[in-house]
């Protein structure tokens, strides 16, 4: 593998007791692009990804982030939750700041960094709120400024937008295709639609149960140019979704 | 509430009973039942005494060490138990057993071991609140996000960290709920303590007081605990209420 990797995930199994979660799972994350990880609930994905993030450990295998081997959460990776996991007791600038906080980062230091990426994603104006004045969408830019402000190479979001409803999902959708572009961080995005995934991505990982594998890797090529409003109605894109469908749908019950 | 399109004040309620307690102690239906008005007055000639002073301090003194104590022992316990299921499985049991026994049972045994001093009143005080306190620290920790706790870990939080950054104010609200059903259990503690193990501070004066018959004395000191009681119990409340708002939408 000559060419430059993130992340490599080498022969990874997990094991719960006698459920087999992951068998033997390899696959290659390029630097600076997105991939996501798609699949019928059940084929693992969160299970790859947070191993990956090293809140699990394999039970055997191993995960190479940077040339390092993982073994427990480290400063190169941030994680994006689906239910958001903020502080409820503490206001916005507090936690998008936190991640910086737990790194020891001086008071005055990480909540200039982090009123920064509260502007970045959208949200100036409410450093000073609470989680629960603020709507899902609005929850969730302030995950994505927490998991910014730590400067880590490679981005962990899991199924970040399946809380929000369907139109902040699709500026949101739009919102990361600019955050890829300017980044130059390694996204990995696990999602259970089919559109999303083709829509954001650079690389997709088609993962399918019993056992858990990957099934295919899809490299969509011609409308990653493209501007943001004409991917939808790219005949490619059509297609990739469509192939997508026609393998899963005999997994989805 | 509303009577007659008027808006009661709260605890109104009080008002009414305390005016038939009025009246049924100026019908001198028995000795034992003084009129209200009758122990406020004796109330105040005794309040300003050095024997009721000295009772008050000694009281508050023994409530204040019991009570710290249940706090920073209890609540660290219910974290750990929450969190670490070993630690949990160790004390559950005799955490349970103790909060449902007879503590007063107890009380002879701890005289032989701690003596008839203080030192006894505080323990048996401490006893009384801190089952309830670890208890819902406990639940409070169990009920935790999950994901709240991958988070402090993903961003590389050290246990200590995770301690005092995310457990202790993610069950917040479950261990002011705690505190203060600890802390009134401990009211009760502290004056069985004082009855029965030396006879100090509210205790003496209860037995003073009720050996001699002195009926309005007897009144009037069980009125100004129970009133000690409620306020401290509301004020805990209020800041239960002030904690609520993110223990019923979490994450």
């Amino acid at each position: 593998m000559s060419k430059d990797n993130a992340v490599t995930v080498k022969n990874v199994f997990k094991n719960y007791g006698e459920t087999e979660a992951l068998r033997d799972m390899s696959l290659d994350f390029p630097r600076g692009e997105l991939t996501s990880l798609l699949g019928p609930s059940g084929c693992g994905k969160t299970t790859l990804l947070k191993i990956i993030a090293g809140l699990l450990p394999a039970t055997s295998g191993e995960v190479i982030v940077n040339g390092q081997i993982v073994k427990e959460p480290g400063p190169d990776r941030a994680f994006v939750f689906q239910d958001f996991a903020l502080l409820p007791w503490a206001s916005v600038i507090r936690n998008v700041a936190f991640g910086l906080e737990l790194r020891g980062v001086a008071k005055s230091e990480r909540e200039s960094i982090a009123a920064k990426y509260i502007g970045d994603v959208g949200l100036k104006g409410f450093e000073n709120s609470f989680p629960h004045e603020l709507s899902g969408g609005m929850r969730q830019r302030v995950g994505l400024a927490r998991a910014l402000s730590v400067d880590a190479q490679v981005l962990l979001m899991d199924e970040p937008f399946s809380a929000v409803d369907e139109q902040t999902r699709r500026k949101f959708q739009e919102d990361l295709l600019n955050l890829v572009k300017n980044e130059n961080k390694t996204f990995i995005f696990v999602t259970h639609s089919i559109e999303e995934a083709v829509y954001v991505s650079d690389q997709i990982a088609l993962l399918l149960p019993r056992p858990s594998r990957v099934s295919e890797i899809i490299r969509p090529t011609s409308f990653k140019n493209k501007d943001v409003d004409s991917i939808r109605r790219d005949s490619e894109y059509l297609d990739i979704v469509d192939r997508i469908w026609k393998s899963l749908r005999t997994y989805v019950e | 509430m509303k009577l007659f399109g008027y808006r009661l004040p709260a605890m109104s309620s009080l008002i009414l009973w305390g005016l038939l307690w009025e009246i049924f102690g100026r019908l001198e239906v028995t000795y034992f039942i003084p009129s209200l008005s009758a122990i406020f007055d004796t109330f105040l000639e005794i309040a300003p005494t050095k024997v009721f002073i000295k009772a008050v301090s000694e009281t508050g003194y023994a409530f204040l060490a019991g009570t710290f104590y249940a706090v920073v022992i209890g609540v660290p316990t219910g974290i750990l138990m929450g969190k670490n299921r070993i630690i949990d499985e160790l004390l559950l049991p005799w955490v349970n057993m103790f909060l449902s026994a007879p503590l007063t049972a107890l009380v002879p045994v701890l005289m032989v071991l701690f003596g008839f001093g203080m030192k006894s009143i505080i323990i048996i005080t401490t006893l009384f609140a801190i089952w309830i306190i670890i208890l819902n620290t406990r639940a409070g920790v169990m009920q935790i996000n999950r994901s709240l706790v991958d988070m402090a870990k993903s961003f590389g939080a050290k246990p200590m960290d995770a301690f005092f950054k995310i457990y202790f104010w993610a069950a917040l609200p479950e261990i002011l709920g705690g505190v203060r059903i600890g802390f009134i259990r401990a009211v009760k503690g502290v004056i069985i303590g004082q009855l029965l193990i030396s006879i100090v501070g509210f205790g003496a004066l209860f037995e003073l007081y009720s050996s001699n018959f002195l009926m309005k004395h007897f009144w009037a000191i069980i009125i100004v605990l129970f009133a000690m009681a409620f306020t401290l119990s509301e004020i805990l409340a209020y800041f239960e209420r002030k904690v609520a708002y993110y223990a019923s939408k979490r994450g």
